[in-house]
C-alpha cells in the first residue's frame, strides 16, 4: 500500500514549479500596472485638484483645467450608450431567443458580429466620416436645412453613433452570454404556464440576465471613454470655447486631449504636468467604470444566490 | 416459470420457496400414507411416530411463512410473483391443516388398534389413496404451473365425497346391528371424515394454483352472488 | 396496441400520435385515452418515450427544434394541434410540473402569481386570494404564509417542488402533467408529493411520468406501460400490477428484464 505521506519528488517539484511560474507572471502584470499608475500619479498629482476638474483650459493649454473635456467625454458616452444598448440587447435577444440556431441567416449574423469586433478602430472613424457625416449628415442638411452645413460635419451625435457601432459587438456578446446563463428550465417553466416567448423574455430571462447586460454595457462605456481613433474625424476638437449642448456641436474629449497635448502643444514642457494630470483623470475614469462593473456583477450574483453558478 | 429475474438473489429466494413448499408437501403426503398404513397394519408405534413427525410439518409452515414475509418486505413483488407469494402463504396453511388431520387419523388409529378390527378395511385405504393422489397432483400442478392439471384435481373432489357417503352408510348398518360396534364404527367414520376434509384442502390447493397461473380467482364459484371472471 | 380503457369520461384522447426527432421516430403510433379526474401513470424503462408522450400533451415538444408530430390529440372535444390552435391557450388549460423544481428567482408570492399576471390579472386582492388558494391546494400554505415575500430559492427541495405545483395550479388548469416530480426528492418529501397527488385528483386530471414502479402503483388509478417508443399496455393499476395481459409488461414490472 502506498504511503499517504510521500509523493514522487518529481510531481512535487512540478507542483511547486507551476505555482512559482504562474505567481511570477501575475507579479509581473501587477508590477507593470504599478509602474504605469505610479508614473502617472507621480507626474500628475501635482496638478490634480478640484479646480483642475472644474475649469476650462487657458493660456494655450499650459494652465487651467480639463472640465470641457470631461463634459464632452461624458456626453459622448451617454449618447453612445443610448444608441448601443437597445440595439445590442435586441440583437442578442433575437439571436438567442428567437432565431433558428441552425439556419444560415443566424450563422451569417454571428460571422458579421465577430468580424465587426475585429475591425480596427480607425476604420470605424473612416466609416463614421464617410457614412454618418458625408452621407446621412449631408442628406439631412439638404432636406431640412437647405444645404447649410449643420449636420454634414463632425459632430457629437456622429461620434456617438460611430462609437456605438464600435462597441456593438461587446454589448451583443455580453448580453448573449448573460442570456445563455439563464437556465433553460426557467424558460420552460414560464412557457408551460402559458406565457408567450415575448413574455418569457421580458419577465423571466431579462431580469435574470440584467447583471450580465449591465456588465457588458459598462465595459462598452469604458471603451467609449478611452478610444480616440474613431472620434478623430467625427467630432472631437482640440479647443472649443463652449460646451457641446447640442448634438450637432463638436466636443472636447479626454483621450483626444491627451493626444493633442502630447504631440501638438506649443510649449511641451509647460504642458507636461497638465498632460499627466489629464491622463490621471482618464485612468481614474477607466478604473472607476471597471470597478463598478465588477461591483454590479457581484451584487447581482449575491441577490440571485442559488439560481446561477 | 419463464425468464429469470435480473436480481439473482431474488431468483434464488423464489426457488428456495418453491423447494420448501414441495418438501412440505412431500412430508404431508407421507403422513397420510403413514397413518393409513398404521391402521391397516395395526401398527401403533408407526402411528405414534407419525404424530411426532407432525412437529416437522408445523415448523416448515413457520419457516416458509418467514421466507414469504421476507420476500414481500424486500422485493415488493407484483403480478405473477405477487400471486405466487400470496398463494404460497395460504398453501402452507392448508398443508399444515392436512398434517393436523393426519395426526387426528393417527389418534383414532391408536384407539382402534386396542380392539380387534371391526371389518376388513377396503374402502378406507382406497379413499386414502385417492386423496393422497389428489394432493400429489395438486403439488405437481403447482410446480409445473399447470392450471389444467389443477382443474382436474378440483373435479375429483366429488369422488372423495362419494367415498365418504358410501363408507358412512356402511358403518351406519354396523352400528345399527350391534351396539358394541358403535365405538369402533364412530372412530372409523371420523377417519373417513378427516380424509374427506383432506380432499377439500387438496381442492383448495388446486384452486390456488389456477389463480396463481391464470390470475383468475375461481374460488367459491357458484356460492357467491356473481363472479368477476375478467 | 391495446383497447382504450373505459372510464367515466375521457379528458384527453390520443389517436395515432407519433413523434419524430430529426426524422427519427421516437414514439408511436400511440392511441390512448386519459380518463378525467383520475391519476394516470406512465411507466417504462429509460428512453421508452413516456416523457416525449407527456410533453406532446401540452405542446412542449414544439420547443425542441427538428421535432415533428403526427396524429391527433383532443382535449375534451377540441384538437390541441392544428392551424389556428394557439399553443399558449393549450398550455393554460394543461399545466406542467417538471422533474427538477424550477422556481423563478422571485419571491414566493410572485412565483405563484406569475401565471396569473401573464394572463392579465394584476388586481392585488384577487391575486392574493388566488395565490393563497393555490398554495393551500399544494399543501404549502401553512409553511410559507408568513414569508410570501421571501425568495423562493430559500425553500427546501420538497417545498420548492410544491411551490412549482402551486404555481401551475394557480392558473386553474384542467389537466396537470407531472414529469417525474419526486425523483429529485428524499423519501419524506416524496411521500408529501404523493399524498398531494391523490388529493389533487379530486379536481384535476393528473398524468404522471415515473420511473419508480412502486410509486406508480401507490399513486395512480390507471397505468400505461411504454417500451421502446410503443405503448404496450394500459389498464387499471390494480389489474396491471396483479395480472398484466402482456408478457413484456409482466417482465418489466417483475424485474425480469435482461
Amino acid at each position: 500500500m502506498r504511503s499517504l505521506f510521500s509523493r514522487e519528488l518529481r510531481s512535487r517539484l512540478g507542483d511547486s514549479a507551476l505555482v512559482i511560474s504562474t505567481g511570477a507572471a501575475t507579479l509581473l502584470v501587477l508590477i507593470i500596472l504599478a509602474i504605469i499608475v505610479g508614473d502617472v500619479v507621480h507626474h500628475g498629482a501635482a496638478r490634480f485638484s478640484w479646480e483642475f476638474l472644474s475649469t476650462a483650459p487657458s493660456q494655450g493649454m499650459t494652465a487651467g483645467g480639463v472640465f470641457p473635456a470631461i463634459f464632452g467625454t461624458v456626453a459622448l458616452v451617454i449618447l453612445m450608450t443610448i444608441a448601443v444598448v437597445p440595439a445590442g440587447v435586441a440583437t442578442a435577444i433575437y439571436i438567442h431567443e428567437y432565431a433558428d440556431r441552425e439556419s444560415s441567416l443566424t450563422r451569417l449574423i454571428r460571422v458579421a458580429i465577430n468580424n465587426l469586433a475585429g475591425v480596427p478602430s480607425i476604420v470605424f472613424g473612416l466609416f463614421g466620416l464617410g457614412f454618418f457625416i458625408q452621407f446621412v449628415g449631408v442628406g439631412i442638411d439638404r432636406t431640412l436645412f437647405s444645404g447649410h452645413k449643420v449636420f454634414g460635419q463632425p459632430a457629437l451625435i456622429w461620434a456617438a453613433l460611430t462609437m456605438a457601432v464600435l462597441t456593438l459587438p461587446v454589448v451583443i456578446v455580453a448580453t448573449e452570454e448573460a442570456l445563455r446563463a439563464v437556465p433553460r428550465e426557467l424558460r420552460e417553466a414560464s412557457l408551460a404556464l402559458g406565457a408567450t416567448r415575448f413574455q418569457t423574455v421580458i419577465k423571466v430571462v431579462l431580469p435574470q440576465a440584467t447583471a450580465g447586460i449591465l456588465t457588458g454595457t459598462i465595459l462598452a462605456i469604458s471603451r467609449g471613454a478611452g478610444e480616440v481613433a474613431p472620434i478623430l474625424f467625427t467630432g472631437a476638437a482640440y479647443y472649443l470655447p463652449q460646451l457641446p449642448w447640442q448634438p450637432q456641436n463638436q466636443f472636447m474629449h479626454l483621450g483626444y486631449h491627451v493626444y493633442v497635448l502630447a504631440t501638438q502643444s506649443p510649449d511641451v514642457d509647460a504642458g507636461k504636468p497638465i498632460l499627466y494630470a489629464t491622463v490621471l483623470v482618464l485612468l481614474m475614469v477607466t478604473f472607476v467604470l471597471n470597478l463598478s462593473a465588477f461591483v454590479v456583477r457581484s451584487r447581482m450574483r449575491h441577490r440571485f444566490a442559488g439560481a446561477s453558478s | 416459470m419463464g425468464r429469470e429475474h435480473t436480481n439473482r438473489d431474488y431468483e434464488q429466494e423464489l426457488r428456495k420457496l418453491r423447494e420448501q413448499i414441495l418438501l412440505m408437501g412431500a412430508k404431508v403426503e407421507e403422513s397420510i400414507t403413514g397413518s393409513i398404513r398404521a391402521l391397516t397394519e395395526r401398527d401403533t408405534p408407526l402411528a405414534e411416530r407419525m404424530i411426532a413427525f407432525d412437529r416437522n410439518i408445523n415448523q416448515m409452515e413457520v419457516d416458509i411463512d418467514g421466507l414469504c414475509l421476507q420476500v414481500l418486505a424486500r422485493r415488493q413483488p407484483v403480478a405473477s410473483d405477487l400471486r405466487f407469494i400470496t398463494m404460497a402463504l395460504k398453501l402452507v396453511t392448508d398443508l399444515e391443516r392436512i398434517g393436523d388431520l393426519g395426526v387426528n387419523i393417527c389418534e383414532r388409529v391408536i384407539e382402534l388398534n386396542q380392539e380387534p378390527p371391526l371389518k376388513p378395511y377396503v374402502d378406507l385405504p382406497r379413499m386414502a389413496e385417492d386423496v393422497q393422489r389428489m394432493l400429489h397432483d395438486a403439488l405437481d400442478a403447482f410446480v409445473a404451473g399447470d392450471a389444467e392439471h389443477a382443474q382436474r384435481v378440483i373435479e375429483r373432489d366429488v369422488n372423495i365425497d362419494a367415498y365418504y357417503q358410501q363408507i358412512f352408510r356402511e358403518l351406519l348398518t354396523y352400528m345399527m346391528e350391534d351396539v358394541r360396534n358403535i365405538h369402533r364404527a364412530t372412530r372409523l367414520q371420523s377417519i373417513a371424515k378427516y380424509l374427506e376434509r383432506i380432499g377439500d384442502h387438496a381442492t383448495n390447493l388446486g384452486e390456488m394454483v389456477v389463480f396463481m397461473v391464470k390470475g383468475k380467482d375461481i374460488r367459491h364459484v357458484g356460492k357467491l352472488g356473481s363472479v368477476d371472471t375478467r | 396496441m391495446t383497447e382504450p380503457v373505459e372510464a367515466s369520461r375521457h379528458k384527453l384522447t390520443v389517436r395515432n400520435l407519433s413523434v419524430f426527432y430529426a426524422e427519427k421516430k421516437a414514439l408511436g403510433p400511440v392511441t390512448m385515452d386519459i380518463p378525467e379526474k383520475r391519476v394516470t401513470a406512465l411507466i417504462g424503462p429509460s428512453g421508452c418515450g413516456k416523457s416525449t408522450f407527456l410533453r406532446s400533451l401540452n405542446r412542449m415538444n414544439e420547443l425542441i427544434p427538428a421535432c415533428r408530430m403526427e396524429g391527433v390529440v383532443h382535449l375534451d372535444d377540441q384538437p390541441i394541434y392544428g392551424t389556428g390552435i394557439d399553443a399558449v391557450a393549450v398550455r393554460r388549460r394543461i399545466g406542467m410540473v417538471f422533474q427538477r423544481s424550477n422556481p423563478f428567482p422571485k419571491s414566493i408570492f410572485e412565483n405563484v402569481a406569475y401565471g396569473l399576471r401573464i394572463g392579465g390579472l394584476n388586481a392585488r386582492p384577487e391575486l392574493v386570494e388566488r395565490v393563497e388558494r393555490a398554495l393551500q391546494q399544494a399543501a404549502l400554505w401553512e409553511e410559507v404564509k408568513d414569508r410570501l415575500n421571501e425568495s423562493a430559492l430559500g425553500l427546501s427541495g420538497g417545498q420548492q417542488q410544491r411551490l412549482c405545483i402551486a404555481r401551475a395550479l394557480a392558473v386553474e388548469p384542467e389537466v396537470l402533467l407531472m414529469d417525474e416530480p419526486a425523483s429529485a426528492l428524499d423519501p419524506i418529501a416524496t411521500a408529501h408529493i404523493e399524498e398531494l397527488i391523490s388529493t389533487l385528483s379530486d379536481r384535476y386530471t393528473v398524468v404522471i411520468v415515473t420511473h419508480n414502479m412502486q410509486q406508480a402503483a401507490r399513486v395512480s388509478d390507471y397505468t400505461a406501460f411504454f417500451y421502446m417508443g410503443d405503448l404496450i399496455e394500459v389498464d387499471r393499476t390494480q389489474v396491471l400490477f396483479t395480472k398484466p395481459s402482456q408478457s413484456k409488461t409482466e417482465d418489466y414490472i417483475t424485474g425480469r428484464f435482461g
